[in-house]
């Protein structure tokens, strides 16, 4: 259908951008895996040698490494999951008619504003404190023992701080997405006496699949390197119970200064993090091909 | 021709930012308080140098630790003063990444500061960091707690007496808890307070011939103290506890005891912020018997990269900013509580400031941390709540979790310790000091 | 695109999406409230919700401290600088995608996503050594071009979504006319994907706004946006919730008002659904 002729335009106009990103990615790239096989601390000048796979090996038998992955995975799974299936819930209630309509929705998108580390210090300081948050006021009001958030659930907490701040990013696109949608089509298969359950299944949610796609795998490639939360709330721990790749990452690079690991721990999450979005485009990429 | 432009062109930029720069410095700084008076009092400084404009990058500790190690590792020029600790300074020193202050003038009067402090910031007889505020760490108490629970503080207290008196204060029903520590993990938080801690019951954390301790018995004792303390007398939440998060519990009334810096003595007294700034009684950090006190020594100090294209104009802010003469200036604006604390032996002997009621206890906390020989058995490092070398953010920070996770009840002292000793191993011998 | 409701069901939308957007908005409502309190409230326990001495002190103590329009004019630049020119290589990009898609198109969106997964603090050191060495350091367009790249793989992405929905149809019909390629681009589908592009648009600045890596750790003293200026009121030694609400509050006011506007454009340029 396309024409030679558009095919070349089409080819030029990709070209800019792919030559930018191939250079972005290339120059840091190929120094950080040539870092990578070198002895390379940056509060050791002069030492610089040639190691091999010996960076590979520290930072793959690092005894944090396998808690690491978990975390990462456990922290990425868990707010997508709650992100997809709120943001979905929440763009189909603003699409209704309501009064202010214009107001509730900038007040849903706002968290989406806030720096990760200012989200983070509120979150820790003025509503799971134990003994001067917001949570535990709460619980005192109502008999109960303060949960201790960041000792006892430490992961969940930062998963629910990050959702906080992803949701919003769900709910506009997806209510980008459902504007888009026929609603002729929703009110005949009302008229033909669909349920509301049915119409949702079979009408809204097919339509939103390309753009909850497009939440999945943009929201994953940023949830894979979350890292202000943590170092703010928890600092990775107690115990690696919230170390992820990137705070492991952050630690060889930015506390040791030791450029040859924090390479090595570098190229390792650009692998993993292709193995993720690989499988994620398996299991979602015939969304982006209709 | 295109390189021939570009060279042009990179050389007249050069020659212009030379120009414009040549009394422009980049000061970066830490966000406290002291740090804040010096950026709002720096007027007196430009007024007197005219030749000299100051650019500040005001920044958090940790942020600010990251940007200047990074800019003076990769030489990237970015700032003339950097203000960094007693930990930076040997290292740093010993790469000849600063430029030597010996040469400050005669009326900088630098025997005037305190031994301890200087001895810190000085590595092969150079002096590469002037000291802005020195501190230490003491024991802050509630002193109607205190009395209401029947006992009296010593001036030098010891561990048994500062665990009798925190379980004797907690009232968990009230929420008063009888002793508020440091748990939240990091190389400059849990790890800090607990690095001094060991060195007063006799745990260090290399031998001589830099062999991790952790599986020493002078480390359990220290880490079953201090978890069995927390268990029955620590607030909620302590895992999570820095040094803010306490100074808020403490303000607010909710702490019997706390032992952290001495900076926050001025904090927990003024009235404006601290509901119990009355009743604020203080102490030296305690003994377990063996000789050295569990307090820390820890000095912000300004200091100037080498390779600035202003270091004289750097040297005389540094000499400004460090002097008796600030110290007047600071006294005369914001009165002599505020004056920046433990630089100086003038400061203390001035009848002015005697009378600020944490004067004399800072500088005997200061002057009894000794950073060449901390704990009780001979070490091959410098550094009392830290080690003086590269490794030992990232390894402290890492041990500093599996201490967190002890003290939130995730695995058991030992398991705590024993990791850390792992950790120590793998992280020595990757960096050569032991096979 | 008013659907006919009744009152009672608006009634009941409205309380629903109330309740929930003021739980979501919370947080920040309790962020700006406690910019008004002093430091010894904003640690009260229990803490005082509306009734407490209201006082701008904090904001005069920001504004004494920082030069809050510096860094303001830096986060304006750079994150507008960034979306449009980020906007202008990926609209032609995304429609060539979208609309002349080849065998690897696919895999190209795949390779592009795939160079954001390389954690920023792994590779801050070779970037670093190359804007000292490009004399970027500390520079609005050496952030503005970093800010560009990295979020250029989420702008093509999200509009080749939003251009795939387009029927292609309409397009031909337009080349049919006799219409040239660019200004098929310019007044046949950017007109109909204005939705789609202003929310991209929108998000990319928010994005941009909010970087805190980079903007921190390539920045001194001249380029430094908002992200750093709330970084100099960030747990100092003493109290700072206050005082950094107040710094967090100005950070975000002017992201919020801007969200509000582009939030009416949002909707008008939605009747555009009807286009099917």
């Amino acid at each position: 259908m396309a024409t030679q002729h558009s095919r070349a335009a089409g080819r030029l106009m990709l070209s800019p951008a792919v030559i930018l990103l191939l250079g972005w990615m290339l120059i840091p790239l190929s120094l950080t895996v040539y870092f990578s096989f070198l002895r390379y601390n940056l509060l050791m000048p002069g030492m610089e040698e040639w190691t091999g796979f010996l960076n590979y090996r520290f930072f793959l038998t690092d005894p944090a490494f396998f808690d690491a992955i978990r975390n990462t995975l456990l922290l990425v799974g868990g707010v997508l999951l709650i992100t997809t299936i709120g943001g979905t819930l929440l763009a189909m209630l603003l699409d209704q008619p309501m009064w202010g309509q214009g107001i509730v929705r900038i007040l849903v998108i706002a968290p989406f504003f806030v720096m990760p580390t200012v989200s983070a210090l509120v979150w820790k300081n003025m509503f799971m404190n134990p003994v001067n948050g917001l949570f535990a006021h709460l619980a005192k009001g109502i008999g109960l023992e303060p949960l201790d958030f960041l000792a006892h659930a430490p992961l969940f907490s930062i998963v629910m701080i990050v959702s906080w701040q992803w949701l919003p990013f769900a709910t506009l696109i997806l209510l980008t997405a459902l504007q888009s949608l026929d609603t002729e089509q929703l009110e005949a298969a009302e008229m033909d006496g669909a349920s509301p359950l049915c119409r949702f299944f079979f009408i809204v949610l097919p339509h939103l699949a390309r753009a909850i796609t497009v939440v999945i795998l943009i929201q994953t490639i940023f949830l894979l390197s979350v890292f202000a939360e943590i170092l703010v709330t928890t600092n990775g721990g107690p115990g690696t119970a919230t170390t992820n790749l990137t705070f492991l990452v952050y630690a060889q690079s930015l506390l040791q200064f030791d450029v040859g690991a924090a390479s090595a721990g570098g190229v390792v999450a650009i692998i993993l993090a292709n193995i993720v979005a690989i499988f994620l485009m398996r299991m979602i990429g015939k969304n982006l091909e209709r | 021709m295109g390189t021939r432009f570009a060279a042009t062109l990179a050389s007249a930029f050069l020659a212009s930012t030379a120009l414009a720069q040549a009394q422009t410095i980049t000061i970066a700084t830490v966000n406290n308080g002291d740090m804040i008076r010096m950026q709002a009092l720096s007027e007196h400084f430009t007024d007197a140098n005219p030749g000299i404009e100051l650019d500040w990058v005001v920044l958090e500790e940790n942020i600010l630790r990251q940007r200047v190690t990074t800019d003076i590792a990769t030489r990237g020029g970015q700032y003339d003063v950097m203000t960094i600790g007693t930990y930076e300074v040997p290292i740093w020193g010993g790469q000849d990444w600063l430029v030597s202050l010996n040469d400050l003038p005669a009326d900088y009067d630098v025997d005037d500061i305190i031994p301890a402090i200087r001895a810190g910031l000085t590595v092969d007889g150079e002096l590469y960091a002037a000291p802005f505020y020195g501190e230490s760490s003491m024991v802050m108490y509630r002193t109607d707690l205190m009395e209401a629970a029947g006992l009296e503080m010593p001036e030098a207290p010891t561990w048994d007496f500062i665990a009798e008196a925190a379980r004797a204060m907690t009232d968990r029903d009230n929420e008063i808890y009888g002793i508020c520590l440091r748990g939240k993990a990091g190389w400059g938080e849990n790890m800090a307070f607990l690095t001094a801690t060991a060195n007063s019951f006799g745990a260090r954390w290399f031998d001589e011939n830099w062999q991790p301790q952790f599986d020493s018995e002078a480390w359990a004792t220290t880490l079953n103290f201090y978890l069995d303390l927390m268990e029955d007398a620590g607030p909620p939440g302590s895992s999570g506890n820095g040094f803010n998060e306490n100074l808020a519990l403490f303000q607010t009334g909710k702490c019997g005891m706390w032992i952290d810096a001495t900076v926050a003595a001025s904090f927990v007294t003024n009235p404006t912020d601290s509901t119990v700034a009355d009743h604020v009684g203080f102490a030296l950090a305690p003994d377990n018997g063996l000789g050295p006190r569990g307090n820390w020594l820890w000095a912000w100090s300004l200091a100037v990269p080498a390779g600035t294209q202003n270091a004289e104009a750097a040297k005389a802010f540094i000499a400004w900013a460090t002097s008796k003469e600030y110290l007047e200036l600071v006294a005369e604006n914001e009165g002599w509580s505020n004056v920046p604390p433990g630089t100086r032996m003038s400061l203390y002997e001035n009848p002015n400031y005697a009378e600020v009621p944490f004067a004399q206890i800072t500088l005997d906390s200061i002057n009894s941390a000794d950073p060449t020989n901390p704990t009780v058995d001979p070490v091959p490092y410098v550094g009392v709540q830290f080690v003086a070398i590269p490794e030992f953010q990232g390894l402290a920070t890492a041990v500093g979790q599996q201490f967190a996770a002890a003290l939130a009840g995730q695995v058991s002292a030992e398991q705590a310790l024993q990791s850390a000793q792992t950790l120590a191993v793998r992280e020595m011998t990757r960096a050569g000091y032991i096979d | 695109m008013a659907r006919a409701v009744t009152p009672q069901r608006r009634a009941v939308n409205t309380a629903a999406a109330w309740t929930i957007a003021l739980l979501i908005f919370f947080p920040i409502l309790w962020t700006i409230l406690t910019s008004f309190k002093t430091e010894a409230e904003a640690i009260a326990s229990p803490p005082s919700f509306l009734f407490f001495d209201w006082t701008l002190e904090n904001y005069v103590t920001v504004n004494e401290r920082s030069d809050y329009f510096l860094h303001f004019m830096n986060s304006v630049v750079i994150s507008l600088g960034s979306t449009l020119i980020g906007l202008a290589i990926a609209i032609p990009a995304a429609w060539s995608m979208a609309f002349v898609p080849g065998r690897r198109t696919k895999d190209v969106l795949l390779w592009m996503l795939s160079t954001k997964m390389l954690p920023p603090v792994g590779v801050l050191i070779p970037i670093y050594l190359i804007f000292r060495d490009l004399n970027l350091l500390d520079t609005r367009i050496g952030l503005i071009i970093v800010l560009t790249l990295i979020n250029l793989p989420i702008i093509i992405w999200m509009l080749y979504t939003y251009f795939k929905e387009i029927p292609v149809d309409i397009l031909e019909a337009a080349r049919m006319d006799g219409a040239s390629l660019r200004s098929e681009i310019l007044y046949v589908l950017t007109p109909m994907a204005v939705p789609g592009i202003a929310s991209t648009m929108l998000l990319n600045v928010i994005l941009a706004w909010n970087e805190a890596f980079w903007t921190l750790n390539l920045t001194a003293a001249d380029a430094a946006p908002l992200t750093a200026f709330i970084a100099g009121f960030s747990s100092p030694e003493g109290l700072f919730y206050a005082r950094l609400s107040a710094a967090s509050t100005m950070a975000i006011a002017p992201i919020l008002i801007l969200g509000w506007f582009s939030q009416k454009q949002l909707v008008r340029g939605l009747t555009f659904g009807a286009v099917k």
